[in-house]
């Protein structure tokens, strides 16, 4: 029987010692068992040199009970024998094995896609580089590729995607990426200003700014034992559901564009400026960047910004909700996103897929609901939206429901404020900066971004300081999903495909 | 269906901000800081402690300064020396000079010395400037913020201020993000493909400084050691307004007063 250290997303950091070690045989055996069962799959897996040994963390999600289950294997450092890989019967473990691979070198045998993923300055192989990327080629007289980036026509961030095109229709489609590393993970471990590393945080990707500094935040609030009061709970709840409001209206403003659905596109610009105005008016930054910081908050609502954030998330609600209604009632649009770019609920499962993407095909994987934390645990009771078609559709009823239930999140939290405080100061402490972390001890920060599952990694060493930093983006397991959905579809339905993902380069570069 | 999409139209009413040189942000907007000397040991005290936490390195207690080019805009100096540091909602932080963007104790505005600027970019783009973006590292904030500049709301394009998918069709190139080593070598080629006379934005904090990724060894700025900008815009992400001010100002449709 295999050993796991039992956690949840409510409970402290674990010590690095009580973290059990499996031999790899046992590790293999275990998760090739439980990855066939969609309850669960790997929120990270990641290796670290530990003491001339190479120490392997895995971080699994029991979406049934809510439990995250933790274990580890180890290696000698410089054994170059070659590990089983699990990607060869688990797609879903694809980013993490090709990850160790090209940090370390370490080999996993009949891994079928074993491919660079990100290009980090510290890589194991220093031949490889962004111009040899190993693309996926066929041959054939009817067959052409089409090569896109890495500078897209749009404003948009760079990577490259190669289309394998019969005709029109495109057979595969892969996703070269890694143009945008800039180091985020080391520049964690090389500075002990929490501060700097909040503002790392917030830099991992832009539009997710607020979910990743929350994961940020939990992973040090665990490792300071800082109990958060519930109002801080509430307050960062009501700025992510504003960030999953500013971008699920952004999407749905961009997929109007590409359709040449003028009306819904210039609706949601407004709506969008509104909603991140509001942000702005709260915080000073209309990406909610400085909104939230470890152990407390530099913005506490007041009753003055309490009545504006709900007199215009109302006001946007209802405004969205129209154009929500003319989506659905006009059959021209409905005709361009059915049926196109489907990733069906087996596919999606195989792949490892989170959050809206996921949600689209049926996987109701969302972390408000499996594995909830503060005012999701205690006051919202998250029922996640979930839509069985898979297709561009899909993706985008998600959206237009989340907003609409974000809107009602935020109303709700942001009543229960005005209810106990608005005539009394708002109890959220100041951050903390200075606090001691635990020594020797693995953190965590599990948040469900608007695009989905984002997972932070901290362990700490003997001295307290944050020694190895892992940062993961639900993009990591999502673009293989953009890659599938575009089979079989016609060139031309590409940007729509795209736009009904809207994934991060950066999150996934690091 | 014609109902729904008249309840929607209705809605919308009209967006566009009437006059773009007349705008103010909100109060609780970071832009332009002010700085005071204060000449009494626990004023010191604090822009010292507010100096150490900078995540950037970009305020210096002695002698005070806040280079904007290197700032995040997270407002913690001003939280810990509030008589040193004041964060006004000026959004007009454009400059023609990389040296324009430090600010020191009594400057109540971002210098634009319009005899650094190339005559010819006035002469050549002042009614109409079609820019090619490349996103070099940069986090999606400033990349949004600078579709959102031609959005139904701030509508640069009333002004031939826009941007084009290709730089053979560019008069300019906007970078993004702090250079990457990756896309050093695309964003070579991409700028080199743009005709002459060009012009070369930095936009954010980190194109103008690297941002918190100066020291990354995954960075290459050499780019900007072969090329000068003619514009630097600071900003975490740059606001659309600094980048329509900026661009209006450089272009000599308005003065910075």
């Amino acid at each position: 029987m295999m050993k796991y250290l039992t956690t949840d997303n409510t409970s402290g950091a674990v010590r690095l010692k009580d973290i059990p070690e499996a031999a790899y045989a046992a590790f293999y055996d275990d998760l090739a068992a439980k990855l066939a069962d969609p309850r669960y799959h790997v929120a990270h897996y990641f290796a670290l040199p530990d003491e001339g040994r190479m120490r392997f963390y895995c971080l699994l999600l029991d979406d049934q009970t809510g439990q995250l289950l933790v274990t580890s294997h180890s290696t000698e450092y410089y054994d170059d024998t070659a590990l089983p890989s699990l990607t060869a019967l688990h797609a879903q473990m694809h980013p993490f094995e090709r990850d160790i691979t090209e940090r370390y070198g370490i080999r996993f045998d009949g891994q079928p896609w074993p491919k660079p993923l990100r290009f980090p300055a510290e890589r194991y192989d220093r031949r490889s580089s962004m111009d040899n990327y190993p693309f996926y080629t066929m041959q054939g007289h009817s067959l052409h590729e089409v090569n896109v980036g890495p500078i897209h026509a749009g404003i948009i961030e760079p990577g490259a995607f190669r289309f394998i095109c019969n005709g029109e229709q495109v057979l595969h489609l892969e996703i070269a990426l890694g143009y945008q590393h800039r180091g985020v993970e080391r520049a964690f471990e090389t500075t002990a200003n929490r501060l700097r590393q909040a503002c790392l945080a917030e830099a991992v990707a832009g539009d997710s700014a607020v979910a990743h500094a929350a994961a940020f935040a939990e992973t040090v609030e665990r490792l300071t034992g800082f109990e958060r009061p519930a109002q801080l709970d509430r307050e960062r709840a009501v700025a992510l559901e504003l960030e999953r409001m500013a971008m699920q209206i952004a999407d749905t403003g961009a997929l109007s564009t590409d359709v040449g659905y003028q009306l819904g596109q210039v609706a949601c610009e407004a709506l969008r400026t509104m909603t991140i105005n509001t942000t702005q008016a709260w915080c000073g930054n209309r990406f909610g960047k400085g909104l939230v910081r470890p152990q407390g908050t530099d913005h506490p609502l007041t009753a003055e910004k309490a009545a504006m954030i709900r007199r215009n998330v109302g006001e946007i609600a209802r405004r969205y909700g129209e154009v929500w209604r003319d989506i659905a009632s006009s059959p021209t649009l409905l005709a361009r996103f059915e049926q196109c770019g489907t990733v069906p609920r087996e596919e999606m499962l195989r792949i490892g897929g989170v959050g809206q993407a996921a949600r689209a095909s049926g996987v109701g994987r969302d972390l408000r609901a499996t594995h909830p934390s503060g005012s999701y645990a205690k006051c919202l009771h998250h029922e996640p939206v979930v839509e069985e078609q898979g297709d561009v559709m899909a993706r985008l009823a998600v959206r237009c429901r989340e907003v609409l239930q974000s809107a009602r999140y935020v109303d709700r939290l942001v009543a229960i404020y005005e209810e106990k405080y608005a005539a009394a100061e708002n109890p959220c402490p100041r951050p903390d900066y200075t606090s001691p972390l635990q020594a020797s001890t693995l953190s965590f920060g599990l948040v469900e971004g608007w695009r989905g599952e984002i997972c932070h990694v901290a362990l700490t060493d003997a001295a307290g300081r944050i020694a190895a930093y892992r940062i993961k983006d639900p993009s990591l397991h999502n673009w293989m999903a953009l890659a599938l959905a575009v089979r079989g579809e016609g060139i031309s339905d590409f940007p729509i495909c795209n736009k009904s993902f809207n994934l991060s380069y950066c999150g996934h570069d690091l | 269906m014609i109902i729904p999409k008249i309840k929607v139209l209705r809605s919308h009413g009209r967006q566009a901000i009437p006059d773009l040189d007349a705008v103010e942000l909100t109060r609780e907007f970071r832009g332009r800081p002010e700085l005071t000397d204060t000449d009494d040991a626990s004023g010191r005290a604090a822009a010292e402690r507010a100096a150490a936490i900078c995540p950037t390195g970009a305020f210096s207690a002695a002698p005070l300064a806040l280079d904007l080019g290197r700032c995040l805009f997270c407002g913690e100096c001003a939280r810990i020396a509030p008589r040193s540091v004041r964060f006004t909602n000026d959004y007009r932080m454009g400059s023609p000079t990389r040296e324009g963007l430090v600010i020191r104790p009594g400057d109540t505005r971002v210098e634009f010395d319009m005899a650094k600027v190339r005559p010819e970019l006035a002469r050549t783009f002042s009614r109409a400037l079609q820019l090619r973006e490349v996103s070099a590292g940069g986090d999606a904030s400033v990349e949004m913020e600078l579709n959102a500049t031609g959005n139904v709301n701030f509508d640069f394009g009333r002004f031939g201020v826009g941007f084009t998918a290709s730089p053979r069709h560019a008069d300019g190139v906007v970078v993004s993000g702090p250079v990457t080593a990756n896309m050093s070598e695309a964003l070579e080629i991409c700028y080199e493909a743009v005709a002459t006379p060009k012009v070369l934005v930095a936009c954010g904090t980190e194109a103008c400084s690297g941002g918190l990724f100066a020291e990354s060894r995954a960075v290459d700025r050499t780019f900007f050691e072969r090329h000068t900008p003619d514009l630097w815009l600071p900003g975490a992400p740059t606001h659309p307004m600094v980048f329509i001010d900026g661009i209006r100002t450089l272009l000599g449709r308005k003065k910075r007063v």
